[in-house]
């Protein structure tokens, strides 16, 4: 099954090369496009194959794990492999039109694609130093993304993206290195069992802080946040949704995994950590947002936020909590490169993104407003958008086991952000334009609109169904969470795979 | 020959944090590439050590003798120092861009992407 397991990092890098071959031409961006449609193509079997046969492992190279390089899908790395793949496909239709040719002539598409396969790797890893590789293979061509087109304000934030992201890369190096020298293995599977033949199990919670800091700053958690509001308002807004959407949860992710599979020796330390950090992300998120006048500051704001349930899904550690992670996670994607596509739209027809600046959106252009308000509502939580059925798994698995407190901060940080899309709506698409400016979206080409609109209409349409449909979705994350607090059958998977 | 190696690579860390807590941003990538090569150290150390043994198998036979050097840390050491040196060539060109365009190296000075308030009025 190796092949069905290679395919979603196989093919963005095909698809990477041929749009730098092509660069020149328009095709680049087509290929981008047609890759990102094989790429769900592929992800929808794979997902299907984990459905039908659970946990499914490959061994690279077919040296037997744990002595080469795994690649596993269970149903939390398959649902992420997909979603990655429907961003992708929506922000490549949307590159489409917002991507001006001298960025394309530097190589967008290639980085894009690249960025993808990294983000395909690192969920679908079993190995620990192969997650490494993923991570530096996300993270350059991140930075490439982030800085292409080269103006003032993309290198400040590129600055302290780069640096930042890179301190926290040299901390995940040196805990796989101490956890190797502890266990002697590096297979996540392996892993799971060898850590509990370790003597020194204190030591072994020195390496957990270790990996939830290096993955925390990736996740952009209280306090290890501060890169990325610095930095996501920068770049394109292609760009933006796709860093908005995938990267910091390709962190959350790898919190997730270590967390559950190989870091459970110690839950009532680790994820006590776990559940202040929760807290304040969600807090100081929120807050930030709030003090922000920036269509897209306030977003960026709100990934922090919006983290913090997804780590408090974690942290409390039930199986409801983490049946409310995953639901979390996915709905969460779907929703925030949304926004930021809008967010895109917005500048497009009015010139700015700074909310004093603009206005007269739901006069001029009725469309955007609507598409705009349902991933607003569903992310402050309204029913029964898919937000509200996040929000709720989580509230109510806090409460299940009398976490007043964090119950409590989760709902007013709910109220909080809809203090704040309130703002944005207020602000961007009710109040007059201050300069007395009619913003149609007629002004667009229609070539550019549909490919503006397209993957914003798509991604909303995901956003309702997901909301007025949750049965199923919920069965799943439900399925998917006890896979993760059972790891049984993974570890049977990745090391029964092969004699 | 462990205690030696431990003792260079907290000298090394904290050299590295040293610089990297300097504003300028040039000093600052040289204590990430300090403390990288710190932990690429930790990683080699973490193999254990072992003197005068590399990890060959005899002819006929079908494992190294027991022993001998660890070559899985050595290949992952390797493998780190290759990804180093890419982010960091790349990080080297981004500090020079940013002193060419922004016109400083301080960090505390870089805030075209978050103007203060009081700055921008």
């Amino acid at each position: 099954m190796s092949w069905m397991l290679s395919l979603p990092i196989l093919i963005p890098f095909l698809t990477g090369v041929l749009a730098f071959l092509l660069r020149e031409l328009r095709a680049g961006a087509w290929i981008s496009v047609i890759g990102c449609a094989i790429l769900l193509a592929a992800s929808a079997v794979l997902m299907g194959h984990v459905l039908d046969k659970g946990v499914v492992a490959g061994q690279m190279g077919n040296w037997p794990a744990p002595f080469g390089i795994t690649l596993v899908a269970d149903l939390l790395s398959a649902v992420m492999v997909v979603i990655t793949a429907i961003t992708g496909l929506a922000v490549s239709i949307y590159a489409l039109a917002e991507i001006n040719r001298r960025k394309e002539y530097l190589g967008y598409h290639a980085l894009f694609q690249v960025l993808l396969a990294g983000v395909c790797g690192a969920f679908l890893t079993g190995d620990l130093f192969n997650l490494y590789v993923w991570f530096e293979v996300m993270l350059i061509s991140s930075f490439g993304l982030l800085i292409l087109g080269g103006s003032k304000a993309q290198i400040d934030g590129g600055i302290k993206y780069v640096t930042l992201n890179l301190v926290s890369t040299i901390l995940f190096l040196s805990g796989v290195g101490l956890l190797y020298g502890l266990t002697g293995t590096l297979n996540m599977a392996d892993l799971a069992l060898a850590v509990d033949q370790v003597e020194n199990q204190g030591l072994l919670t020195v390496i957990a802080v270790m990996f939830m800091i290096a993955f925390g700053v990736k996740a952009a958690v209280f306090p290890l946040f501060f890169w990325l509001p610095a930095a996501y308002h920068t770049p394109s807004f292609s760009v933006s949704a796709v860093f908005a959407g995938l990267l910091t949860k390709v962190g959350v992710y790898a919190l997730i995994r270590m967390f559950t599979l190989v870091f459970d020796h110690d839950v009532g330390y680790t994820h006590t950590i776990l559940l202040w950090v929760a807290g304040f992300t969600m807090v100081t998120g929120v807050l930030g947002a709030a003090a922000q006048s920036d269509f897209r500051k306030i977003l960026s704001f709100h990934i922090v936020s919006q983290i913090g349930y997804m780590i408090l899904g974690l942290a409390l550690y039930t199986p409801l909590a983490l049946v409310g992670a995953v639901f979390y996670l996915v709905h969460h994607i779907v929703v925030k490169a949304n926004l930021f596509l809008i967010s895109g739209v917005a500048e497009k027809l009015t010139g700015s993104t700074e909310l004093k600046e603009i206005g007269g959106l739901y006069k001029s252009a009725p469309l955007l407003g609507i598409l705009f308000l349902i991933p607003a509502f569903s992310l402050a939580g309204f029913p029964p958008l898919s937000g509200f059925w996040a929000k709720y798994i989580l509230v109510k698995a806090s409460l299940d086991i009398e976490m007043w407190i964090i119950a409590g901060v989760a709902l007013f940080v709910g109220l909080l952000t809809i203090y704040s899309m309130t703002k944005i709506w207020a602000q961007a698409f009710w109040e007059p334009h201050p300069y007395g400016l009619e913003p149609k979206l007629s002004i667009l080409t229609p070539e550019q609109r549909w490919s503006y609109l397209l993957p914003i209409a798509f991604l909303a349409t995901l956003t309702i169904i997901i909301g007025f449909y949750p049965e199923p979705f919920v069965q799943f994350a439900e399925r998917s969470a006890a896979q993760l607090l059972d790891p049984a059958p993974y570890i049977e998977a990745v090391l029964g795979a092969q004699p | 020959m462990e205690t030696l190696l431990a003792l260079a690579i907290g000298v090394l860390v904290a050299a590295a944090v040293y610089l990297m807590l300097a504003r300028n941003v040039l000093r600052f990538i040289f204590g990430l590439i300090l403390i990288s090569n710190a932990a690429n150290l930790t990683i080699f150390v973490s193999g254990r050590l072992t003197q005068g043994l590399p990890p060959l198998i005899a002819d006929g036979a079908y494992a190294p003798v027991v022993g001998s050097a660890n070559a899985l840390p050595q290949a992952l050491v390797l493998t780190a120092i290759v990804i180093g040196f890419g982010l960091f060539a790349f990080a080297l060109v981004l500090v020079f861009r940013a002193y060419t365009t922004l016109g400083t190296l301080n960090s505390d000075k870089m805030r075209v992407a978050e103007p203060r308030e009081d700055a921008a009025k």
